[in-house]
């Protein structure tokens, strides 16, 4: 008999890089190493010059390095090594990568000043927000913030690693379309026609910077009084743009999800969806598949939701109650409406989808529909504005300031969701939690539109009849973590909240067993064991209990 | 006291009977295993190798879930079974006595006799022990400068592949004149030739294994092709000529054997309370055209489902539907629906669509009198196991089926379609004959 031997097998693929990866190594760092001079504060000169060369570095350095990965391989699955490479199997190289990324978003989030915010004369920028300052002027007119210094470095991450990405799955036109449009998205709508609108700030007329495809509730500021009243005071063009987004809200997104499953959005629109797919592709397999791990993500994606509606709903009736002349509504009658909504919206899901809803699940939404009215009820009765609280006991002394009960929600969340959660954690841990972790665990936009595609979409992926043969391909690619294998082999469909629709299982399926659909409604969840190729009346048997 | 159900073997048959066991009953069920300590699945082994996943990633249960699931699981190696007493002998020393007996105990792969082919760093493909050894004799391209594959079929190819994602150069022996072609219809098997060259892979198609010679420490130094005489020079041997139901430990027991466990449709042996599922499994005649020994994932896993119901008072026969099923060819993807031979038997006409990009075609096989579907072959473009085993069932033509393709195209979204090119090419073929 065999000694089993260690179970974790240390395979020796070839480690080493090509000549052309070389040249895209070299090319990108030099790109960033320019960076790092301009933020130890180095006088580089001519700023415009150095930005140019320093980003065409980084851009060029990814798809060289992409070339010498892809452009000579046939068409096919690129996963060799995977899990043997020290940058994408948790090795010493992703430690150091995540936490170089983790720092560079605390320095972004909490240190600005040490980037060159404003550390100039007279306020002006230097070191690398000073770096950026012509690329700025060009665009919008005004001189550059930490957040346009993220913004540029971001696009080109999704531009250059989406090129990577199309080169990788070149045989596969659905990862191709969803990546162009993804970096369509995140170029135009999050980058360049903000900037450019900013041009048409005047004394008496100002918009706020205003990325189109960012939504309520991933865009936890939009309902800010300051968003707001810019929106009001800055005529039609303004409405309009308030208008629009709730109408995106209630009205555009329930219905593209309705026919196209919630990947409308998390894997061809949205720009941490994109970053995810393109700079994080080759981390999507380090996402926990545990059951344990799908406890948690239940509860917490879930909670963070409720937070949000909570806190936006907070924010909105202060500035209702105290200044409400200003607007339609008063901040009972918003309080009442919005009560109101979330309860119609649930006693038709209840009654409609009775049969689909397990009773932990109903339960669990009973909970946070209880806890939302809760607050509503409070703050109905109590103005938040008048409760104070301070911030020292909740930051470790990071923030010592004092808040109003709304304010400090608001804080809190843009602090903890918003910066930690979202950025430090979601980006910064890439190598070493997977890609999607914020997406999965904390994105209350995925949570809503979650719960849209498991209870109304036409979005599923089918399982082809008896061909699965468990391999695990599918299960081990899913940035969300889900166990398609455990659906793909008892033949049933994938009907998951937390599935963005990427369609890397089925790509990566060497059996041909899934596809992405948007179909009929009717026999959409099928939770038997269909097994084509079996005894009929077997079949029946097997599924009786 | 509840029923002993003991199940010799750990692969997708004897799991699944497990797990169907248990959903219809609350007997005491065993799985014993000389393999691993839990259920993996074996078609996933080559892609540990290649490092798209981990070992733990091939196993498609948490290791909770038996223990939730009272099923036990004890490592041993059976080496006889005594049915008088219905006690089984492990090789360790102890005994398990069994009510019931289900064996499920798979494949090994083949061996024909040739010298050397139990030196060291000459394997098979089909055990957890061979992907350790494969790690062992070629963990990369410094330690294995060259290996050479015996034997073109599945899991030939998959060896390749494997190697190849090391670096590692491979020579690949085909008895055949081309790769597998007692199965693929010419025009395929070609097609495939030519994929494996562009892989880089040194195919050599009609050569046989002469033997494999040893270096001074007993390890592999070259092997000799039959027909030239030519010696490659290797440190490692895949011998992936077929498999053979793995049943040694049987032989001199009281159940009936042949090349596999006889079992009849009820997948019971001649000894009353033993069964045996799954690639050991033989029938005494194949069911529907089908082989008497099935060796496919997929008819393990029914015959656990079958044998389950029996054994949980409910006897029924295994039968199996239409026939179906699926391989990958380096980046080619292959499923096979109904019947369709390597050269089409008396009465039949193939039907061959190739694309131009070489890496994608179909073959129908058509009843010639009646027009009738019996079955297609399609590479590099994925189809509808529903709608195929449907339009068998109905008896459908060949006529409707070509016509109606698109319902079964189970390709990805925005993939470009070939309908119209074959309907076009079936037409112009269909006015010539």
């Amino acid at each position: 008999m065999a000694i089993e031997r260690n179970m974790s097998l240390t395979g020796q693929p070839p480690v080493s890089i090509n000549t052309t990866q070389k040249i895209g190594v070299i090319t990108g760092m030099a790109g960033l190493f320019i960076l790092v001079l301009a933020t130890l504060g180095l006088n580089l000169g001519n700023t415009a010059l150095w930005l140019t060369i320093s980003l065409s570095a980084i851009f060029g350095g990814i798809v060289i390095f992409a070339k010498g990965a892809y452009a000579h391989k046939l068409p096919g699955i690129k996963n060799d090594g995977v899990w043997f490479k020290s940058m994408t199997s948790k090795g010493v190289l992703a430690w150091i990568a995540g936490i170089v990324l983790t720092g560079f978003y605390i320095i972004l989030y909490f240190y600005a000043d040490l980037l060159g915010l404003g550390q100039g004369t007279d306020g002006t920028n230097t070191g690398l927000v000073g770096l950026f300052d012509p690329l700025s002027r060009a665009l919008s007119g005004n001189p550059a913030s930490q957040w346009f210094v993220y913004g540029t470095l971001y696009t080109i991450a999704i531009l250059a690693f989406g090129i990577k990405f199309m080169w990788k799955y070149k045989h596969n036109r659905y990862e191709q379309l969803r990546t162009l449009s993804v970096m369509f998205f995140q170029t135009a709508f999050a980058f360049v026609i903000p900037e450019l609108m900013a041009r048409l700030n005047s004394n008496d007329f100002s918009l706020p910077y205003n990325d189109l495809k960012n939504m309520w509730p991933l865009n936890y500021y939009a309902f800010d009084q300051w968003r707001v009243d810019q929106f009001i005071n800055a005529q039609n063009i303004g409405l309009f743009f308030l208008i629009l987004g709730v109408l995106m809200i209630f009205v555009i997104s329930p219905f593209l999800t309705y026919k196209y499953g919630k990947r409308w959005y998390c894997s061809w629109v949205c720009g941490c969806g994109g970053l995810a797919e393109t700079a994080g592709d080759p981390y999507r397999h380090l996402s926990s598949k545990k059951l344990s791990t799908w406890k948690l993500e239940r509860w917490m994606i879930n909670a963070v939701l409720v937070f949000s509606v909570v806190m936006t709903t907070a924010v909105i009736s202060t500035f209702l109650g105290y200044d409400s002349n200003k607007y339609w509504f008063t901040k009972n009658t918003f309080l009442i409406s919005t009560g109101a909504f979330l309860v119609i919206i649930f006693a038709i899901v209840a009654y409609y989808k009775r049969d689909q809803l397990k009773t932990d699940a109903f339960k669990g939404a009973i909970g946070a529909l209880a806890i939302t009215l809760g607050f509503f009820v409070a703050m109905a009765f109590i103005d938040f504005s008048q409760i104070k609280i301070n911030a020292t006991y909740f930051s470790f002394g990071l923030n010592t300031n004092e808040y109003a009960l709304d304010g400090a929600m608001r804080t809190f969340y843009g602090f903890g969701i918003g910066s930690i959660f979202s950025g430090v954690i979601g980006t910064g841990f890439y190598p070493i939690l997977g890609n999607r972790v914020w997406c999965r665990m904390g994105c209350p936009m995925a949570g809503i539109l979650g719960i849209q595609q498991r209870l109304f979409s036409k979005f599923r992926i089918t399982t082809n009849g008896g061909q699965c043969i468990s391999c695990g391909n599918c299960s081990n690619s899913c940035e969300m973590g889900i166990d398609v294998r455990a659906y793909a082999q008892k033949g049933e469909n994938i009907v998951r909240s937390s599935c963005v629709g990427c369609g890397v299982c089925s790509a990566v399926c060497p059996r041909g067993v899934l596809k992405l659909e948007n179909d009929t409604l009717d026999g959409r969840i099928n939770p038997t064991e269909i097994l084509l190729g079996n005894d009929v009346d077997l079949m029946e048997l097997v599924n009786k209990n | 006291m509840e029923e002993h159900i003991v199940i010799i073997g750990n692969g997708i048959s004897g799991v699944t009977a497990a797990r169907h066991i248990r959903k219809l009953s609350d007997k005491k069920i065993t799985i014993v295993s000389a393999e691993t300590d839990y259920f993996f699945s074996r078609t996933a082994l080559m892609y540990v190798y290649m490092g798209h996943m981990k070992f733990e990633h091939t196993q498609p249960y948490e290791n909770w879930f038996w223990e939730k699931n009272r099923i036990e699981l004890r490592k041993g190696f059976v080496k006889q079974i005594e049915t008088t007493s219905k006690t089984l002998h492990f090789a360790e020393g102890d005994t398990l006595q069994y009510d019931k007996l289900i064996i499920a105990t798979g494949s090994k792969p083949n061996k024909f006799g040739w010298p050397g082919q139990d030196l060291n760093g000459v394997m098979g493909m089909y055990h957890k022990q061979d992907l350790d050894n494969l790690e062992k004799y070629a963990p990369n391209k410094k330690v294995c400068k060259h290996a050479v594959i015996v034997g073109g079929g599945l899991i030939g190819i998959e060896l390749a592949e494997m190697l190849n994602s090391r670096e590692i150069p491979v020579t690949f022996l085909v008895r055949e004149n081309s790769f597998w072609n007692g199965v693929l219809p010419e025009g395929e098997s070609a097609m495939i030739n030519r994929h494996i060259k562009n892989h880089h892979i040194d195919l050599r198609l009609g050569v046989n294994l002469k033997e494999i010679k040893a270096d001074e420490n007993g390890q592999v130094k070259s092997a000799v092709i039959a027909e030239t005489g030519e010696e490659i020079a290797c440190n490692v041997v895949g011998l992936t000529a077929g498999v053979s139901p793995n049943i040694d430990f049987i032989k001199d027991s009281d159940i009936e054997t042949g090349r596999g466990v006889k079992v009849n449709r009820y997948l019971e042996t001649n000894i009353p309370d033993v069964y045996a599922i799954g690639d050991c499994a033989e029938q005494h005649e194949g069911i529907n055209g089908r082989r008497p020994i099935e060796a496919v994932w997929y008819t393990g896993r029914m015959m656990g489902e079958t044998v389950a119901q029996t054994i949980c008072g409910n006897r029924i026969q295994y039968n199996p539907g239409h026939w179906f099923n699926s391989a990958k060819f380096l980046d080619i993807e292959y499923q096979t629906y109904g019947w369709v031979f390597a050269s089409p038997r008396e009465g039949e006409t193939h039907f061959h669509w190739k694309h131009e990009d070489d890496t994608k075609c179909i073959t129908i096989n058509t009843e010639a009198a009646t027009g009738k579907f019996i079955g297609i072959n399609n590479f590099g473009i994925r189809l509808r196991h529903e709608v195929f085993d449907r339009w068998l069932t109905e008896e459908r033509t060949t006529d409707y089926v070509v016509e109606h393709l698109a319902e079964a195209n189970f390709d990805p979204e925005f993939y470009k379609r070939f309908e119209k090119d074959i309907l076009n090419a079936y037409k112009s073929k269909a006015v010539i004959v």
